[in-house]
Order: structure tokens, then sequence, then C-alpha cells
């Protein structure tokens, strides 16, 4: 069976696809596209083909884009991805997730949309603005942005969202009703002796590996955590990395135990990886331990940083992992990260990277 | 240039389109003539011929997007200004971006 892989890439100057064979040893740039709007997240459907661009333009504002022809032509539409008339309006769309026919996005200021017409219209999940924590929500250095979604493939009631600096929240009834859920994560940057909130704390990267009902990670401002009961609960697994601060995870495709992260070396340090030598962070026990991969990246004047979304796997065998910098370059490994290679240089800077595979 | 065929020649306007947006709609024109007597009832008239164009013009406050431009007899003009009959209507993008 014939097989493409395509990465997605969000780029502050339009989407793009770069694309191989199975082989992953030769790679193919096409875009930029969506008008080169800046483009937070752009993710495939495997169930129907679809490819959904999340973005949001200072002229034109926010919009949801999509091609059902692998990028070659590209709609857009934000029919109903509105707040009510008086209320701020909607700036982007910063993060989608296809779930069994529905597409859900996030949005800026935080808020969550569906569209079960595959992007065509699109309604509010009015319960997430009606929590009361909503009016002391904070916004992080990008702005007060829903990045993180991941509604349960299996359970249609559930769904978890990560907002910058919200904190995580959970529904157990499809978005009527929303509870925090941040117990065990730091809010560092807050008065000492309140650093355990029930909420406000700054979320980066929320990730949840397949066939885990419960497990869950995150990539905080405030160090690195995982949950195993969905949330309710967080542990620390920071000890053994380079620094507590970083933006992006990214789970394997089939192992719940292996994760990937790309520590930067602090908030108020540069954000850029430490020392100027970059290194992939993986764990093949849950974060107990920690290894760092380097094998084909920059080890020396390497001054750029990866933000939340912008590192991703594939599932394929064995499982290529990314990452796109925001100096524009975009590196990629076929052995589960052993080793790396820079496949594109020169994009604009990278917002997002997630993978799609083709099958004739 | 494209025309609305509704209401009557006494209302029509002139619009004249951004690139930027007219690329965001295959279709649309540069030049459209309409009938309106008002910004917000012209912006009604582009978004029945070019669904979805409103949303790229005014934000749900609603309002013209803060990086939009509509020019009315060379004056920035916001929805409720009035349109007389013939008017030249620009429609175009502020400075913006980097």
């Amino acid at each position: 069976m014939a097989e493409k892989i395509l990465i997605l890439v969000g780029t502050k100057k339009g989407a793009f696809i770069v694309e191989s064979d199975p082989g992953r040893k030769s790679w193919r740039i096409r875009g930029p596209f969506c008008e080169t709007w800046p483009m937070n997240h752009v993710v495939g459907d495997p169930a129907t083909g679809a490819i959904y661009g999340a973005g949001g333009n200072e002229w034109f504002g926010p919009a949801v884009w999509k091609s059902r022809d692998f990028g070659e032509t590209w709609t857009h539409s934000s029919a109903g991805l509105a707040y009510e008339a008086g209320e701020e309006p909607i700036k982007a769309v910063w993060s989608l997730a296809p779930r069994n026919g529905r597409l859900y996005a996030g949005v800026q200021p935080a808020g969550l949309f569906y569209s079960d017409d595959r992007g065509e219209n699109w309604n509010h999940v009015e319960g997430l603005q009606r929590h009361p924590t909503r009016p002391d929500w904070q916004p992080g250095g990008a702005g007060l942005i829903l990045h993180s979604l991941i509604p349960d493939l299996d359970d249609e009631d559930r769904i978890w969202i990560g907002i910058s600096s919200a904190g995580v929240f959970y529904s157990g009834d499809g978005g009527q009703t929303w509870e925090p859920r941040n117990r065990g994560t730091r809010a560092d940057f807050l008065p000492e002796g309140q650093n355990y909130p029930e909420f406000g704390q700054c979320v980066h990267c929320l990730v949840r590996p397949k066939g885990e009902s419960d497990l869950l990670y995150q990539q905080n401002h405030c160090g690195m955590y995982r949950s195993e009961d969905g949330g309710r609960s967080w542990k620390s697994i920071e000890a053994g990395l380079p620094s507590t601060f970083g933006f992006p995870a990214a789970v394997h495709p089939r192992d719940s135990s292996t994760l990937y992260l790309l520590p930067l070396n602090g908030d108020i340090a540069g954000r850029f990886v430490p020392e100027a030598k970059a290194a992939v962070w993986r764990t093949r026990d849950r974060g107990e331990t920690w290894q760092d991969l380097r094998e084909g990246l920059p080890q020396e004047n390497a001054f750029f940083g990866v933000l939340r979304q912008a590192m991703a796997t594939d599932v394929l065998e064995p499982a290529g992992v990314y990452f796109g910098t925001s100096g524009g370059a975009l590196f990629a490994s076929s052995d589960e990260g052993d080793s790396w290679t820079c496949i594109a240089e020169h994009l604009p800077s990278i917002s997002s990277i997630e993978t799609m595979v083709v099958r004739d | 240039m494209a025309h609305d065929g509704e209401g009557t020649a006494a209302r029509r306007i002139l619009v004249k389109l951004s690139p930027l947006l007219v690329d965001l709609f295959p279709g649309s024109a540069r030049r459209v003539e309409i009938e309106a007597a008002s910004v917000k009832e012209m912006v009604d008239a582009l978004d029945r011929r070019w669904p979805g164009m409103r949303d790229r013009i005014c934000d749900s406050t609603p309002a013209i997007r803060r990086h939009m431009n509509v020019f009315v007899e060379g004056r920035r003009a916001r929805l409720d200004t009035p349109l007389s009959p013939g008017a030249e209507v620009f429609v175009i993008t502020a400075i913006s971006g980097g």
C-alpha cells in the first residue's frame, strides 16, 4: 500500500506541508498556504483526509481554513466563531482537534467552539465561559489562549483543555460544566505561599497518550508533570531535566510511557535551548528518568526556541519525531529521536507541527 | 465589475475592495456596485454576495475591524455612517503586520 507522510507546519506567515514517502529520507516543501495568514495550528483529520488550519489575521480576524485535497486548494470560514455582541471579539483560533466527525477549536480570548459540518459553521461551548473562575483568568505572554485541546476519542463527554494562564480544565459532560484540574502544579510567579492555587497555573502544553484513559502529561511554565488520574492530581517529573521551563511535549504513538520534551533555558534567561546546544529529551518510563538526544542537532550557537505546539510524532514504525523552531528550521527524526536531520530551513517562525499519514 | 440586482438604482453606490480581501473570496471583484444607505447595509450586501465577507471586515462587537479601514468620500467611516446615492466607498487594509 502506497503511503505518504505529511508534516503539517503552522507558521507566522502561512501553512506549509513537508512531505515524504514512509522512508522519510527525502522531503519536499509546499506552501505557503492560507494566504500567508499566521497559522497557529494545522491538523489533519484521519477520518476524512481533510486538513484544517487555525489562524488569525490582524486585518481579517479569526478563521479556520480547510483543504480537502492535501493542500492544493483551501477555503476558510468563521461562521458562528464569535462571542456575543459587546464582548471582546475573538482574535485568533489557536488549536484544533477532530473527534469522530466533530471538530473542536480553541480560541483567543480563551473559549471553545465546535463544528459538526467539517468547519463550515461553528457553535460555542458556552459552559466554559460560565465557569465561576472565568472573570479571574489572566493572559499569558501570548494572550489568554486555549491552546491544548484533548477530546476523548472513546467517550464523547470527556474533554481536557489547557489555557494560558488559567490552567487545565476538564469536562465530563460534553462541555456543559468544567472543573479546574491543577492540583500539584506550581505557579512560581504568584506570591510566596500562594503557589498552588486551584487555577491560574500557566500550562504550556497538555498531551494524552493513546490507550490510557487517565494518563496525561503537561509541560508547564513552572515544571513538568504527569497525572495518572485524568488531571485530578499531578506529580512533578522534572528531576533529570536541564530546566523546568519549556513549551512543547509530544507523546509516542504507541508507547504511553515514552514522551518527548524540548526544555528551554528559562523564562527570564532568553527562552532558547540550554547553553545554546539543542537537545530533545526523551523518557521511556513516564518521566522517572530522562535521556538527552543530540545526534544531528546543532551543539553550538543555537539560540532558538520551540513553541508549545511545535513538536509532534508520527504513527509510522519506528516512530518519527519532529520539531520546528522560532527561527524557521524543521528537524526530523525517523528513529524515535535517536538521530536528527534538519529537513527545512528559512521557513517563517514555526508555531505548530502535526503529522498525517496518507494512504492511497 | 460586479452588480447587485436588488433594490433601486437610486441607492446605488460603488465599493472598491482591497485586493487582499478579494483574494479570500474566489469570484469576488475589486469594484462592485450595490444598493446601500449605510456602511452596515453595504457590509450586509457584500456578505449576501460573498458569504463570510462580513466577518473579514467587521468583528463581533460589531464594529469595523481595527486594522481594516472603510473610507467614504475620503473620510474614515463607521458602520452607522450613511451613504449617499452614488457614493464611492473604499474597503482597504490598514498598515499592519511584521
